[in-house]
């Protein structure tokens, strides 16, 4: 078990031998990880205080003037630089790195004010904006290691908590841009990112003993997304059932059936958080009031596989 | 206004000390040290000047009292439980699924919690509202707002300064708990904030400096607060991040760590409460 803003922190580390790489904090690079850097090159980290705004656009100007900057704070706290990520960032395609941290309810008992659970929904209206919520340490960190070849912003979601590590030794399997198939299965797609990622493998787990078998595939980025592979999937299962710890609106399950009802389409279930703010409870408990649990998408599943012609 | 004397305040902040340490023990989680060192403050504005009832929490022309920094709601959660909007046995509930004690403080779900926090530097604009609203209804209720030294890095924070002033909101009133620690580090490090008192100044504010634990001077400052009518006024306390428990003061640290079973029993017994 590892925690994903841990695999955030040790790319930072690694990608310090590229100069231009520089850090910028808003008083939380204790818990997103940035410390590590911080530590090692104070020289290239910039603290901007509690003051989120200013560090995004603070990255702007040093992304055009040829650096590669890292920012992060709470997933929470970078929509209060919405607009600086869109006009200072996105707007003139400056490769300016954002990770919010602590992201979804798993994040457990600070509260609703600290569960963000639309962060991918707002990221990916924005044009030149790559968006990825990693499910492991070791597909973040090596998904971090391709962000200064990516030439474009982007924001990355990361958890708090500790999830179990699935890509051990199998590093090579991660790209920006391409979702991975964890199980293969005929009968439904479980499409998930992030902490769900887990889930959905037991939920596949479980329905196997039920004569159902499903493809589980870890989408880690939701844009730009991996439409030739959901494709496929609608092909050849007939059926989706997408899983994240966010909104029903907006995010991963938003933008699978925003792709599928022009392509293939097919029936569909949401996992998600359903319209609500969350509350102060352990993560296990945030998961399983908020309908987010294996046996919650078992039963989608259930349920998309009797809606199937 | 309840009009307790300078030692029962006294006692009732020790009281709140020790729940403060009992609910961040028991959750295993929350922020100690910001409770610890905005407490004294919390405690005279309760029991000495703020218009409130506990018996009626949602009583329109109650003063407001609005806490900024919202993750130092542990604090908060013992006044509130002090002044009888709560109950003792609420302090249980802290974090816990279900309970009025959320991690940060909560108007939805708490008796007496004034604004919904957690997000840093936005309790000033909210406590504006509250003042603008004050005067169109021809109330003399006040807005009361603490924020933290490190959360009045947030820009809005400023904006709202400059706008209160313009609107010369003298129901608006301001304690800064400087306690000169943040999240990560001393503010030193993290974000050099110069002179404080000046920048009120300058952004025209009636601006008094205290000691944020002596409750003689925290109980003048806010008799001081009565007198400014005609713009906004900020009391900037002098603090010590967990004072009254020896290892979390002035220890970054426990700004968000809550004590083990060992520095339970020396926070206890160093609050004074036999074993
Ligand atoms: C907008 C925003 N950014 C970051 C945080 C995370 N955070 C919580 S407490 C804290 C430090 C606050 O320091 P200060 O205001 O001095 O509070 P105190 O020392 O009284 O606890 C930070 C950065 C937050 N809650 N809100
Ligand atoms: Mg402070």
């Amino acid at each position: 078990m590892a925690a994903t803003r841990d695999g955030y922190g040790e790319a930072l580390l690694a990608l310090a031998d590229n100069p231009k790489v520089v850090v910028l904090e808003a008083d939380l690079g204790k818990s997103t990880k940035s410390l590590h850097f911080r530590k090692a090159h104070p020289e290239r980290t910039v603290s901007c205080g509690i003051g989120e705004q200013n560090m995004l656009l603070v990255g702007a100007g040093l992304a055009s003037s040829g650096y590669i900057p890292f920012a992060s704070t709470f997933a929470i706290f970078t929509e209060r630089a919405f607009e600086q990520m869109r006009n200072g960032i996105a707007r003139p395609n400056l490769p300016v790195h954002l990770c919010g941290s602590h992201g979804g309810t798993h994040t457990g008992t600070d509260g609703s004010s600290a569960q963000s659970i639309e962060d991918l929904a707002i990221y990916r209206t924005l044009p030149n904006v790559v968006v990825m919520h990693p499910c492991d340490d070791v597909s973040t960190k090596e998904l971090t290691m391709q962000l200064p070849g990516l030439g474009k912003p982007s924001y990355m979601r990361t958890a708090r908590n500790k999830t179990p590590v699935l890509y051990e030794g199998k590093e090579s399997q991660i790209k920006i841009g391409k979702g991975i198939t964890l199980i293969e299965g005929n009968d439904v797609a479980i499409i998930a990112c992030g902490v769900l990622v887990h889930e959905a493998m037991e939920a596949a787990k479980a329905l196997q003993s039920e004569g159902i078998s499903a493809t589980v595939v870890d989408m880690h980025t939701i844009k730009p997304l991996d439409t030739e592979l959901l494709d496929s999937l609608s092909q050849k299962c007939g059926a989706i059932v997408t899983a994240e710890d966010h909104s029903i609106i907006g995010g991963l399950g938003g933008a699978v059936a925003e792709h599928i009802v022009t392509k293939h389409p097919v029936p569909m279930e949401k996992i998600g958080v359903h319209d609500r703010f969350g509350e102060s409870a352990g993560s296990e408990e945030m998961l399983e009031m908020m309908g987010l649990k294996s046996h919650h998408i078992s039963d989608a599943v259930k349920k998309v596989i009797a809606r199937k012609a | 206004m309840t009009g307790m004397s300078i030692s029962e305040l006294e006692e009732m902040a020790r009281k709140c000390r020790i729940e403060i340490c009992k609910m961040t023990h028991r959750a295993q989680a929350g922020h100690p040290g910001g409770s610890l060192s905005e407490i004294d403050i919390l405690c005279a504005l309760y029991g000495h000047r703020l218009r409130a009832r506990s018996d009626d929490p949602d009583w329109d022309d109650r003063d407001r009292f609005i806490l900024s920094k919202g993750h130092a709601s542990p604090g908060m959660y013992a006044v509130l439980a002090e002044m009888g909007f709560i109950s003792h046995a609420d302090l249980e509930s802290y974090r816990v699924k279900g309970g009025v004690c959320q991690g940060h403080v909560d108007m939805k779900w708490c008796p007496g919690v004034d604004f919904s926090a957690g997000s840093l530097g936005m309790g000033l604009s909210y406590g504006m509202g509250c003042s603008i609203a004050a005067n169109i209804d021809g109330s003399k209720r006040n807005a009361y707002v603490m924020v933290g030294d490190g959360e009045i890095q947030e820009g809005s924070i400023w904006e709202a300064a400059m706008a209160a002033a313009h609107h010369e909101l003298g129901n608006l009133k301001l304690f800064i708990d400087c306690n000169g620690i943040q999240n990560d580090d001393f503010c030193e490090a993290q974000m050099r904030m110069f002179d404080i008192p000046a920048k009120w100044n300058a952004f025209g504010w009636a601006v008094k400096v205290i000691d944020g634990h002596n409750m003689s001077e925290i109980v003048s400052a806010i008799d001081w607060m009565d007198t400014v009518t005609d713009k906004p006024a900020v009391v900037i306390g002098m603090t010590v991040k967990g004072k009254g428990v020896s290892f979390m003061e002035n220890n970054p640290a426990f700004h968000g760590a809550a004590p083990s079973d060992e520095q339970l029993a020396i926070a206890l017994s160093e609050l004074g409460v036999n074993a």
